[in-house]
């Protein structure tokens, strides 16, 4: 996979790599073509959460944000439903992906409720949180797999969209950056050698 | 037809312009400063430099409808959310591509001085006798000796940090203090001193933000978010640095939305007579006259204005009786290298973001050594642990991974190679009648590929990386080829060249046109080889010296 083969070179405008394509490793990615094209539109009012968004109704919307949350829960820090993760990822899908994309997406979230229904006979909505992290931890080992074994021109699992885009959605929102990760806007300094403690979180870059 | 008159016009306001403006100014000069695009203040119109990632609304990220408006700049990373007002726009000014050419320009005051990389290396000895040596291209017509002058003189006022290294393929400056290898960095530098005779070596990258204070200017608050504009002057751009300056001779007209069409040329005196300017807005036509104009318009762009030039007394334009304007594209080739991990280091860390990262310099076809391809790369890397956008390569959902993920992961380490580019006849740019700007203006049309001896240079690129690497005990080391287009380097050299003989180059050794001495051609266009080091330092110094020699030569009436 070509994950590796991207240098985490700290240097001139080229370490200005798009984030997402930091974020995909590389060329050979999922998504990075959903998010490096997709449909018409142009950026929508600024989401909240309760209303639809873009290509999405607000029970999607919704549904989003329970699955976001489930993946990326509270604990010592907000999980990903309070740091508005479900707007932004309806956002992302209706602004940034192709319609084929789109498509994989939507029917994933059909397929979510799908999945959750067979294992435990109700939507994924009205399951219990113990419920949805066992639906969540079956099709990430299935994108997992998938996205190893993916071919040239295959689109991606559609829970690895959704992964990538839960996970973007959080650590660059202000309560990712700001209370799961440590961020300062003017550093005013640079350190180049500090001891690290275990579980000490992460510095988040300028954006 | 309205017409004013100043003691030099310069075209462009980039790097090279605003050096142009700088210098001409403080030697006493009235001097009209020309830009195509719209005006950018310092400071105050840096609007995004503050900005969070959740402040824009996908993240910094591009969209569908940018994508489309933006044809050529999607295909690399400055089509973004965050500083897209300063990229020019695709579908306002197109090219045509005979063969691929990614062309990402800046059509602003300050050019692309404001989203520059500002790494800042010289040419040594080495380059400017490669031609020759070589029997590529033509010779240049200066050697170190010319320009070691004026490389100190642009460091001075630019601030370039850097530490001295003794190196004879990459001299040392005027440096202000070095931003230092971070601890992963020092390691493995260390370890290289006792690997392959000691002739490769990790040194601290030569950038251009500050470290220490210059007038007007703070040092770096090491943000690293320098392409929003920096609210503390810390980079050089030609806002913070080389504009003031003019500025504050009293000397200095600047007009913006000021797109130059042609020069006037007078054939009986051989020089150029005026500046003719569309006005961007009104589509007003203007003539401008001055002794002396200096072209700083970028690379492609000025030999665009040299082509449309004087074409009644040669039908390719000014500077074309050599035969070369327009020729001898050039790039720096890329994207290619080796990277890998230090799982030894999980207790350190650092504190703040550096602009800039370590600099390896050329060791290839220097002291000995000898390759089956000519000339050499230098490789930009870095050291940094893994920030949570590993997280989506990793199995993992709930809790744990989230607070696992939002910890630094493991240290990385790699480079990417800078690859010089020989000068090809073959590689050119032209003018395409058949198309037309927003302005009604004919475009350019671009025919340009890596040769042999780059595709045989990047062999090496790669694996020497991983051979570095690998000898300095690092592990699970890869190697990587992301593939290069010409002109993704955004470092376009070359269509105007110097050289010693007007039948085989463009420009004399002072950069003045050889058919119209009063023409000055400071930028990329000039460069009659592209060594492999970032080349914005060498404008600099190239722009500093030809004004110098223009201003005494206008003084003793040769222009």
């Amino acid at each position: 996979m070509a994950d590796e083969d991207v240098a985490p070179v700290t240097i001139n405008r080229r370490e200005m790599l798009k984030r997402v394509a930091a974020l995909l490793g590389g060329s050979a990615l999922v998504g990075q073509a959903a998010l490096l094209a997709g449909c018409e539109r142009a950026a929508e009012a600024p989401p909240a959460t309760g209303a639809g968004v873009g290509l999405f109704t607000a029970d999607e919307v919704a549904l989003l944000d329970e699955m976001a949350d489930t993946l990326l829960p509270e604990t010592d820090t907000p999980g990903a439903k309070a740091a508005g993760v479900g707007p932004f990822m309806a956002l992302m899908v209706s602004d940034c992906y192709w319609p084929d994309d789109q498509r994989v997406f939507r029917d994933g979230l059909v397929e979510l409720d799908e999945r959750t229904g067979a294992a435990h006979g109700k939507t994924f909505m009205a399951a219990t949180g113990a419920e949805r992290l066992a639906v969540l931890e079956a099709l990430d080992a299935e994108q997992y797999a998938a996205t190893q074994a993916r071919a040239d021109g295959e689109p991606p699992h559609f829970f690895r969209m959704m992964k990538e885009l839960a996970l973007l959605g959080y650590f660059t929102s202000e309560i990712g950056y700001t209370q799961a990760l440590r961020y300062a806007e003017t550093p005013g300094r640079y350190d180049p050698c500090v001891p690290y403690e275990a579980g000490e979180r992460a510095w988040a870059p300028h954006a | 037809m309205a017409q004013e008159t100043f003691d030099a016009i310069v075209v462009g306001s980039g790097i090279s312009g605003g050096w142009a403006a700088k210098e001409l100014t403080e030697k006493g000069l009235r001097v009209l400063l020309l830009e195509r695009g719209k005006n950018v203040e310092h400071v105050k119109d840096y609007v995004n430099a503050r900005k969070g990632p959740w402040e824009y609304p996908h993240r910094g990220e591009r969209t569908v409808a940018m994508e489309k408006a933006y044809p050529v700049l999607k295909r690399d990373y400055p089509l973004n959310e965050t500083n897209l007002d300063w990229w020019a726009s695709d579908r306002d000014s197109p090219y045509t591509e005979l063969k691929r050419f990614d062309w990402f320009r800046g059509y602003q005051v300050g050019g692309r001085s404001l989203m520059w990389g500002r790494q800042s290396y010289r040419l040594s000895e080495y380059d400017f006798e490669a031609n020759a040596q070589d029997g590529v291209g033509v010779d240049w017509p200066i050697r170190y000796a010319d320009i070691a002058p004026w490389y100190d003189h642009v460091e001075r006022h630019a601030g370039i940090a850097g530490s001295i290294e003794n190196l004879p393929q990459l001299p040392d400056g005027q440096f202000q203090p070095p931003m230092p290898l971070n601890c992963a960095e020092e390691v493995v530098a260390e370890r290289l001193k006792s690997h392959f005779g000691g002739r490769r070596r990790i040194i601290p990258g030569r950038n251009a933000n500050l470290t220490q204070p210059l007038p007007g200017r703070s040092p770096c608050q090491y943000r690293n978010a320098c392409w929003l504009g920096c609210p503390y002057g810390a980079y050089f751009s030609t806002q913070s640095s080389t504009l003031p300056a003019a500025m504050a001779t009293g000397r200095l007209t600047l007009k913006p939305w000021s797109i130059v069409t042609e020069l006037v040329y007078d054939r009986d005196r051989r020089r150029a007579s005026a500046v003719r300017v569309l006005d961007a807005v009104s589509d007003k036509t203007t003539e401008y006259r001055a002794p002396i104009v200096f072209l700083c318009a970028s690379a492609l762009n000025s030999t665009w204005i040299l082509m449309r030039s004087a074409t009644d007394v040669w039908p390719g334009g000014l500077g074309s009786s050599s035969g070369e304007l327009g020729h001898n594209l050039m790039d720096h080739h890329f994207r290619v290298g080796a990277s890998g991990s230090m799982p030894e280091m999980a207790d350190k860390y650092y504190f703040g973001s550096r602009p800039t990262g370590f600099y390896i310099p050329r060791f290839r076809n220097l002291f000995g050594d000898k390759r089956d391809y000519l000339r050499g790369f230098g490789l930009q890397g870095g050291a940094s642990r893994q920030d949570w956008q590993r997280a989506v390569r990793e199995l993992g959902v709930g809790g744990d991974f989230k607070d696992r993920m939002a910890q630094p992961g493991e240290w990385r380490i790699g480079a990417t190679a800078f690859g010089e580019m020989l000068p090809d006849h073959d590689n050119w740019i032209g003018i395409d009648d058949t198309r037309a700007d927003k302005w009604g203006l004919p475009v350019l049309k671009m025919h340009c590929e890596i040769g042999e001896n780059e595709k045989l240079m990047r062999r090496d690129m790669q694996n020497d990386m991983a051979e570095i690497l690998e000898a300095c005990g690092v592990s699970d080391v890869h190697t990587f080829d992301n593939d290069y287009a010409p002109g993704m380097g955004i470092h376009e050299m070359g269509t105007a060249r110097m050289g010693r003989d007007p039948k085989s180059s463009v420009l004399n050794g002072w950069n003045q046109v050889w058919d119209a001495p009063n023409v000055f051609v400071t930028d990329g266009a000039c460069m009659t080889s592209s060594a492999c080091q970032n080349p914005s330092l060498t404008y600099m110094a190239l722009t500093a010296r030809a004004a110098d020699y223009a201003v005494r030569e206008l003084k003793r009436g040769n222009l």
